[in-house]
């Protein structure tokens, strides 16, 4: 399957580089430098379950390290997995340290100014709540009652503006979880891409995150800020657009227990192309 | 009311100076809350921290060993650690475990079960004891500082032990001590800040998270840097009258 994606992958890459091509300068550095040293360097997390984080042994392994092998197979050559931290993956493909950045960034456009993003998002993350099994169903079961967050997010104000919840925050996501754990918050809110990675965890077994998530935020991988619209930001568009509908990252979602999102399902249906003429 | 939002609205149009708490409901209901939880927070614990300190002091004359040593023993455990560590000790670490233990009385709080201590009942019980440590202290210099003599003449009149202490040694006591309480309460006051790692929404945790929705982060500070001018001003505004009301021509004067 991997090989006849990848070459549409580079078709798509190719015949939409051609009209990128006329207006900038592309030298597709990144892109020979690759391919002349047979490896391709990949920034990814090594502290965000399911995503990018180390097994038993040490090694990195995870939702995004499976994409990353999948790009350097399509390319032919080696993967090397470099570990990146939220507050300076963007600064690893700035300098060239790494030449591709799949680690679980949001997709926004002050960090478009610095970084290469090809669309489509690979993934999407909001607002939602861990709580214990059973306790929360909807939304709306939140009004008037405590519900932990930590100090500064964002979700705190919208939750208890649509749904005048008691926002109790703590200074770090710790004494938060610790509130919850101790029963003086009914839930905790909080990005769903960290609720699921601590249920992941296997420590919170009596605990689920029940709700539909708010705010959708695209992640979106990212190529040196001038490539985008050259070869490589190209060819990874074409990467992340099979991976929607071949239902790869579907696969890999289940593979890492991640809670399905309707993300994944909705692109997978709007991207999907209607070949029923071909019959 | 309106002309005062309407003022803070067009300071953010013209200047960019972002005072939302003034102008958006959502922000100034919030910040009301903040002030009122803060000030309550406060009274409180100025109140107990002078009665512990006054209890205190007397306890640590007693005649019984055990109750001198208990009064030694609560100065140094509170007098020697932080009030941060206090405040998440007494919230994490002792009042989950009087919970498990079902010692501590729950109540129903809209089908919800709260304990009868919750953060704000703590920040009370860890502030007040904080500073109070350092009170019995105070007032012990205010007693020592009162004339064997005195006390002698209060014996010889038959006064009681207690009785002695309510009426004659702490009066006295009461006013040698004032400058040092003073100083104290004013700091008891800031203090109250900390509450905030124990998510008690008094001002330092609501500007927090007005700053971080709204970003205005130095209008925020200038805002509380006030807010605790003016508290601490209050404060010491009255203990400075209560100072004055209390003098006794002569007394605790060098001559």
């Amino acid at each position: 399957m991997i090989p006849r994606l990848s070459a549409f992958a580079l078709a798509v890459a190719i015949g939409l580089s051609a009209a990128g091509a006329a207006q900038a300068e592309c030298k597709n550095d990144t892109l020979k430098k690759v391919l002349d040293r047979g490896k391709i360097v990949v920034g990814v997390k090594a502290d965000y379950k399911p995503w990018g984080f180390r097994d038993t042994s040490g090694n990195l392994v995870g939702m995004e390290i499976d994409m990353s092998k999948d790009v350097a197979e399509a390319l032919g050559v080696d993967v090397e997995l470099v570990p990146v931290q939220s507050s300076n993956r963007m600064q690893f493909l700035e300098q060239g340290k790494i030449d591709l950045m799949i680690a679980t960034m949001s997709d926004r456009a002050d960090r478009r100014k610095v970084v290469g993003v090809p669309e489509p998002p690979y993934y999407t993350s909001g607002t939602n709540v861990l709580a214990k099994k059973g306790v929360v169903k909807s939304w709306e079961d939140l009004r008037g009652k405590p519900v932990c967050g930590k100090q500064g997010a964002f979700y705190n104000k919208a939750t208890s503006q649509r749904y005048g919840a008691n926002i109790v925050a703590f200074v770090g996501n710790a004494e938060a979880k610790q509130a919850l754990k101790d029963g003086r918050c009914i839930a905790w809110v909080y990005d769903d891409s960290s609720i699921m990675a601590d249920l992941a965890s296997g420590d919170w077994n009596d605990y689920e995150m029940p709700l539909k998530t708010e705010d959708d935020n695209p992640w979106g991988l990212a190529v040196p800020v001038g490539e985008r619209d050259c070869l490589f930001g190209k060819f990874m568009s074409g990467m992340i657009y099979n991976w929607h509908v071949s239902g790869q990252l579907m696969e890999l979602e289940k593979k890492w227990g991640i809670q399905p999102t309707a993300y994944l399902q909705k692109m997978k249906e709007k991207l999907d192309f209607d070949r029923s003429y071909l019959q | 009311m309106q002309a005062i939002y309407d003022w803070a609205q067009d300071l953010y149009q013209r200047t960019g100076i972002n005072l939302v708490f003034i102008y958006e409901e959502y922000e100034r209901v919030r910040f009301i809350e903040g002030l009122q939880n803060t000030i309550w927070l406060a009274i409180i614990c100025v109140i107990l921290s002078v009665v512990i300190g006054v209890v205190g002091a007397w306890l640590q004359g007693s005649h019984f060993r055990i109750l001198r040593l208990v009064v030694a023993g609560y100065i140094q455990f509170f007098r020697n650690t932080p009030p941060l560590v206090q405040l998440l000790f007494f919230y994490f670490a002792l009042g989950k475990t009087l919970e498990n233990l079902g010692v501590m009385p729950m109540y129903d709080a809209g089908g919800w079960q709260q304990p009868l201590i919750g953060n704000f009942g703590w920040a009370v019980v860890s502030l007040s004891f904080f500073a109070g440590s350092f009170n019995v202290e105070i007032f012990r210099s205010g007693i020592e500082a009162v004339p064997t003599s005195t006390r002698e003449a209060a014996e010889a009149l038959g006064y009681t032990r207690l009785k002695s202490y309510i009426y004659i040694i702490l009066p006295l006591a009461f006013r040698v001590s004032l400058p040092a309480l003073n100083n104290n309460l004013v700091n008891l006051v800031k203090t109250t800040t900390l509450a905030y790692v124990i998510a008690v929404p008094e001002m330092m945790y609501t500007a927090n998270q007005i700053w971080s929705d709204n970003v205005n982060v130095p209008e925020m500070m200038t805002t509380l840097f006030f807010v605790y001018i003016t508290l601490v001003g209050v404060l010491v505004w009255l203990m400075h009258r209560w100072e004055r009301s209390m003098r006794v021509p002569g007394f605790g004067q060098t001559a």
